[in-house]
């Protein structure tokens, strides 16, 4: 599955990238299996999510935890707590 | 009327008040976020997603306008670098009374600190560059408005 990555704040730093287009294996099926899929992926993935609890994500624009399906997914975000305001 | 906007000038509280008070209104409540010095502060950045920012905003605006009968709202947040003493947000809520006006503007400030897809990054005179971690009570003031 073809997957659009967009990263923010130190995620982006760490990462290196600010997005990236990933062939994920069929078996990541939600937002918490991307993130350990990309943090045991290569070195820049495991430092950006060796703390997977301080990421946040937003599928297509809308907020959401880290349960939330990838079917049908187009861009998924990936980020730290916001500190706006 | 509600006036959402996010961008990297310079916010004009003085310009912005006047055009949201065009109409007549009992009561206005003001927010205005500026830019701390602390610590030798040189630079605070603020990191923002190009579409999701603005629909986050927009989507506060339309909860607050849903909640409490405002006759005009304004919610500007500024992204981009800024030096200490520069606005960051400005919130402009105004009602027939005080009560809604007050608590739109509040609920606004506080939802805007966990909803909305924004990064401040501090810069320091001695070099140090860091992200701002979220404040343990942002949350629980955020969640009284649930």
């Amino acid at each position: 599955m073809a997957l659009q990555i967009a990263y923010f704040a130190w995620v982006r730093e760490r990462m290196g990238v600010a997005d990236e287009t990933v062939e994920v294996p069929a078996q990541v099926a939600d937002v918490g299996a991307l993130v350990a899929w990309l943090a045991a992926r290569d070195g820049r993935g495991a430092l950006a999510f060796a703390e997977p609890h301080r990421i946040r994500a937003a599928i297509d624009g809308a907020m959401t935890g880290p349960d939330a399906s990838l079917a049908g997914a187009r861009e998924v975000a990936l980020f730290p707590p916001v500190t706006g305001g | 009327m509600i006036r959402v906007a996010v961008g990297a000038g310079v916010i004009d509280v003085a310009a912005e008040m006047a055009a949201h008070d065009a109409g007549v209104h009992g009561a206005s409540a003001a927010f205005v976020g500026r830019v701390r010095g602390d610590g030798e502060l040189t630079e605070l950045f603020l990191e923002h997603h190009p579409v999701l920012t603005a629909s986050g905003l927009d989507a506060l605006a339309t909860g607050a306008a849903a909640r409490w009968r405002l006759d005009a709202l304004t919610l500007i947040h500024r992204v981009g670098g800024m030096a200490p003493g520069e606005t960051i947000v400005l919130v402009l809520a105004s009602s027939a009374h005080r009560a809604e006006a007050l608590a739109a503007c509040e609920f606004l400030i506080d939802r805007l600190k966990t909803d909305v897809m924004l990064w401040k990054r501090e810069r320091f005179a001695d070099g140090r560059v860091q992200w701002v971690e979220p404040r343990a009570g942002d949350h629980g003031r955020a969640e009284r408005w649930d």
